[in-house]
Formats: C-alpha cells, structure tokens, sequence
C-alpha cells in the first residue's frame, strides 16, 4: 500500500467547549479526489482546517505525506485554496502579485523570485483561464475570477494535494467549469485532491469519493451519494442562482 | 536657496527625505493588514521612553526605540490572539504611554514644555548630527527590510491563513514588522513628530492607491509621494517659520485631495470620451424558451456530455408553451 496523503485519527475540535468535530477518522490515498460534504455548520470546513493545522485538534492526531503535522515541514507540497480572498484591505494588488505568492512556500522567504517562479505563475494563470488578466487589479475581477487567482496561487507552487474550501460556492458557472477543468488536468498530471463542498455542479465527474460529515461525524464515506427526499424527485429542478443549467440534481445529475 | 546655507537645514533635510522615503515603504504593509493607526499607538508609547532617557539623562532616541518596540511586540501579541479585549488593552497601552511619557519628562525637568512639543510635534532644529546618523542607519535597515522580505510580507499581510499553510514563519514575520514600525517611529520623532509620524506611513499610500493598480506599483509611488512630501516640507517650514511634523502632513493631505481630484477629472473625461466598446459577454440563457429552437447549437461547457442529465421534451407544463424561469 502506498504512503497516505492525508490521514486523520479520532480528530477532536472545539471552539469554547463546543465540539465541532468528535472523533473523526479520516484517510486519503495518493490520487483519489475526496469530497467532504455536509450542511452548513457540519464541522467539514472545521476538518479540513484542522488538517492544515489552522484550527488545532483537542484530541487525536493528523498526518501529511505520513509525517505527524507537527513535525511536517514541506508545506510546498501542499496548495490551500481558502474560500475567500484576503479582505481587500484598499491595496491594490495585481492577479500575478496575488498567484506569486503561491511561490513563497518553494522558495522560501529570502530568496527573490526568479525565471522558474515566474514561469510557474504563468502557467497557473493560463491554468484557469486568467493569463489576460494578470496585470490586472484583483478587485475589478469578478467573484469567480477571483477564486480561480486563488486556485492559481495555489497551482502556482506545484503541489502534490491541493485542499479547498468550498472553491465554487457562489461561483458563475463559467468560472466553474474553468476550475473543473484546471482541476482535471490537476489530477492527470497525479495530483490528489481534498475539497469541501456544499454542492457539487460540474465537479460531479471529478470526484472519486465523497465524505459525508453530520454533526461533526462522518456519516458516509464512499461513493458520492444519491441525491435523496426532494432532491431525488423526478422533475425536480434544483435551481440555484449560480447553478449551471445542465444539473437537475443536487449532484449534478449522475453520481 | 538661501534656507540651506545653515547646517541644521540640511540635517534637517536629509533627515526628513530618509523617513519620507522609509515610512511609506512600512506603512503600505500596515495599511493592507488594517493596522494604520498602530503607528500611532506605538508614537504614544514611545513617549514613555523619551522620558525615560530624559529622566536617566541617556539618549532619548535609544530609550524612545527600546520602550516602543516593547510595547510593538506586546501590541502584536495582542492582535494575534484576536479577543475583542485586545481592543480595550490596545487603548490602555495608547494612553498611558502618552500619560507615563508626559510624567516622565515633566519629572525630569529639563526644559520644559518647548522640549516635549518638539517630541510630540516635530522640529527642524532638534536633530543633532548624531542623531542623523542613528536615522539614517536605521532608516537604511528598515527599508532595504522592506523591499527585500516584499514577497513574503505582502503574502503574510494579503492573507495570514494561506502565509501559514505556505509554511512562512508568520509570527516572526509579523514580530519583524512590529519592530520596525516601533524602529520607524522613533527614528521619526525628531523630525516629524510622535504624533504625526504615522500620517506619513499612512496618506502617502492612501494617495498612491488611487490611482495604481497593483502592490509594487503602489508601494514605489507610495515612496515617491513621501519623498515629495517630507522634501518640500522642509523647504515650507523652513520659509514660512512652521513646525516640520505638521507642514509635511498637511502637505501630503493636500497631495492626497489634489491625486483625488485629478483622478476624478480623468474618470469623467474618461467617461464622456467613451464609445460604446463590444457587447459585454453575457452568458447563455439557460432555459429553453422555445422547444423547436433546441436543435441549435447548445453554447455551453463541454463537459456537458457527460454531465448532463437527458433534457425531457417538456418538463413540466406550467400552463404556457414559453416557460421563462430565467436565471438571475
């Protein structure tokens, strides 16, 4: 058996003695595309924060690349799309400045960019569709625009797992199916992917596993599954404002 | 010009250009992280270690740096742990750094109030050789700091979370910035005043984004405006007889209304001038009106093969051949 990803033992979180998450266990293989799934306030984004060690475990234990967390240094393995952008804070920044700081965790903090990192950058920004727009301010782009610079940014260090949070969550459909397809060519190229997710959309066809958390509990872990109740009703249409048109299920269709 | 045949003009100039310089270039990181009133936190404390250096007779400079990073660290600290009682703790260390200062050089009673205005305020004659070369040292540092760690300030400024998972040292980096806020304070006071210092890490880089359009764009304007700022300062003080600190505020305030109000003539000129450019792209109606319009090429992804669900000839009769449940 190959080294695990990612792996989670009897994960505990609480905020102020409210536990988010109570004892989750959780494992992902070199390739596989895991979707953690859940309702709002489910703990899923409570997961995958505790796996990048942003949220801290109460009780049990995370490894990356099979190194403890704490002790895991090669965070340039690693590409973090967070759910939003930085607060725009008035600064200015251009789409290439944001995505060049996918670069830092390569190259570390001292050493200036060179041709390789712009090279890189480049090419994530092609990735997702945003190679016109580099020069451009990051707040004239839309909403969706400005999740695929993150996605770039992530892109941009060459991980081995890229983690999302809710990457196409109030996303135009063409900028998902942009990140769809940065994604696919993610995975070809053998990268492993761990997202979190509301709805699937065009993803649908990408994911390999779904990972239902309930009430800071995995509920399912296996296929992703069947849309049921309403969801499943013949004639049903699932209409979302950011929705694309061709899904009629909660899943996108097909599962 | 006849102003800078005297020594103490030109340190006061050189000295007033190295901050103008330095400032901005700190200041563009505080800004973007929401944090430009901390300058002024750290001016209020300062003030404690000016008195102190009164009170023990050593250089109030190195007290004023020593004091003010201190309590820069402790300010940082506070932020980091991001309780709303960091708010309540940031305003007792303002002000009893301003109360202990204005004790402690009133208990020194080295003369009087004209000293203590020159702290708060500002001064062309304060700044003794010596002094200018601890400035210019120090200036030199946080700058070349500044420019060098840019990547990785900008990255920890942009976004803390994702900086962390990147694996930067993100306390150190946020501790390195704390101190050089606290160094740029002090080196600061003499020539443009506790109180007024953090204008110029500030409104140079306000007027910079008006009209930039990326982070490096802004961060060299930023410097260039607080060059242009603290230069004619000098000059206007000079002439009209004025305190330093509050002439070169007042000078980059009126740069900030004047970039504004240039910036808006050219948007509105923009405007008039504009032709009418190409259709903006507008996305594919997402419903069929008409059943025998479906042959039509769907515009759409092309994974639309393999995700898309069958569509039925006619879904649901809503009672009108023309359903227009349209997107949006």
């Amino acid at each position: 058996m190959t080294e695990p990803v990612v792996t989670v033992q009897h994960g505990v979180v609480a905020y102020d003695d409210r536990p988010v998450l109570r004892g989750v266990s959780l494992r992902v293989d070199p390739g596989e595309v895991v979707a953690v799934l859940g309702a709002n306030g489910s703990g899923k984004s409570t997961l995958i924060r505790s796996i990048l060690g942003l949220v801290p475990l109460a009780a049990g234990a995370v490894t990356l690349f099979d190194t403890p967390q704490r002790r895991f240094r090669q965070w340039h393995r690693i590409g973090y799309v967070p759910q939003r952008i930085g607060a725009g804070s008035g600064v200015p920044a251009t789409v290439a400045e944001v995505v060049a700081s996918g670069r830092l965790a390569r190259r570390g903090v001292f050493r200036p960019p060179g041709r390789a990192d712009r090279a890189a950058v480049a090419e994530a920004l092609r990735s997702v569709g945003l190679a016109e727009r580099a020069g451009d301010p990051v707040a004239t782009l839309s909403g969706g625009q400005q999740q695929r610079t993150l996605i770039a940014r992530a892109l941009a260090g060459r991980p081995d797992l890229l983690v999302l949070d809710e990457p196409t969550a109030g996303v135009d459909s063409a900028s998902q199916d942009a990140f769809a397809e940065a994604l696919r060519g993610f995975v070809a190229d053998g990268g492993t992917v761990l997202l979190v997710a509301h709805e699937l959309g065009p993803l649908a066809g990408v994911i390999t596993r779904a990972v239902v958390v309930h009430e800071g509990k995995i509920a399912h872990d296996g296929a992703v599954p069947e849309p049921v109740g309403h969801h499943a009703a013949p004639g049903h249409d699932h209409v979302h404002p950011h929705a694309p048109e061709e899904s009629t299920g909660m899943w996108g269709g097909r599962a | 010009m006849s102003i800078f045949q005297y020594d103490f003009m030109i340190r006061a100039l050189v000295g007033a250009l190295v901050i103008g310089l330095t400032a901005p270039a700190l200041g563009i990181y505080l800004v973007q992280r929401r944090m430009s009133l901390i300058g002024d936190g750290v001016g209020h404390v300062a003030l404690t270690g000016v008195g102190v250096g009164l009170l023990l007779d050593q250089s109030p400079v190195l007290t004023a740096v020593v004091v003010a990073a201190v309590a820069a660290v402790a300010i940082e600290l506070i932020r980091e742990r991001g309780r709303t009682s960091g708010d309540v703790a940031l305003a007792m260390l303002f002000y009893g750094g301003i109360a202990g200062g204005v004790m402690l050089v009133g208990l020194s009673g080295s003369r009087s109030n004209a000293n203590l205005m020159a702290y708060l305020f500002g001064s062309l004659t304060t700044t003794s050789p010596q002094d200018l070369v601890v400035i210019v040292v120090l200036a030199v540092v946080v700058l070349m700091t500044m420019v060098a760690l840019r990547p990785a300030l900008f990255a920890i400024c942009h976004d803390e979370e994702y900086a962390r998972v990147s694996g930067l040292p993100v306390r150190a980096l946020n501790l390195l910035l704390a101190v050089t806020t606290a160094v740029t304070v002090t080196i600061a006071m003499r020539a443009v005043g506790l109180l007024l210092i953090s204008a110029l890490m500030v409104v140079p880089v306000a007027t910079a984004q008006l009209f930039t359009r990326g982070f490096l764009g802004t961060m060299l304007a930023a410097m260039g405006l607080g060059l242009l700022a603290s230069g004619s300062g000098v000059w206007v003080a000079g002439t009209a007889n004025t305190a330093l600190g509050a002439t070169i505020v007042i000078l980059a305030i009126g740069l900030f209304l004047l970039v504004s109000v240039a910036v808006a003539v050219r948007r509105a000129l923009a405007r008039r001038r504009a032709v009418p450019g190409p259709e903006p792209h507008v996305e594919p109606c997402d419903v069929v009106l008409d059943p025998a319009r479906r042959t039509a090429p769907y515009v759409g992804p092309d994974t639309a093969s393999d995700t898309a669900p069958p569509v039925s000839p006619a879904p649901v009769d809503l009672g009108s051949p023309h359903r227009t449940a349209v997107r949006r």
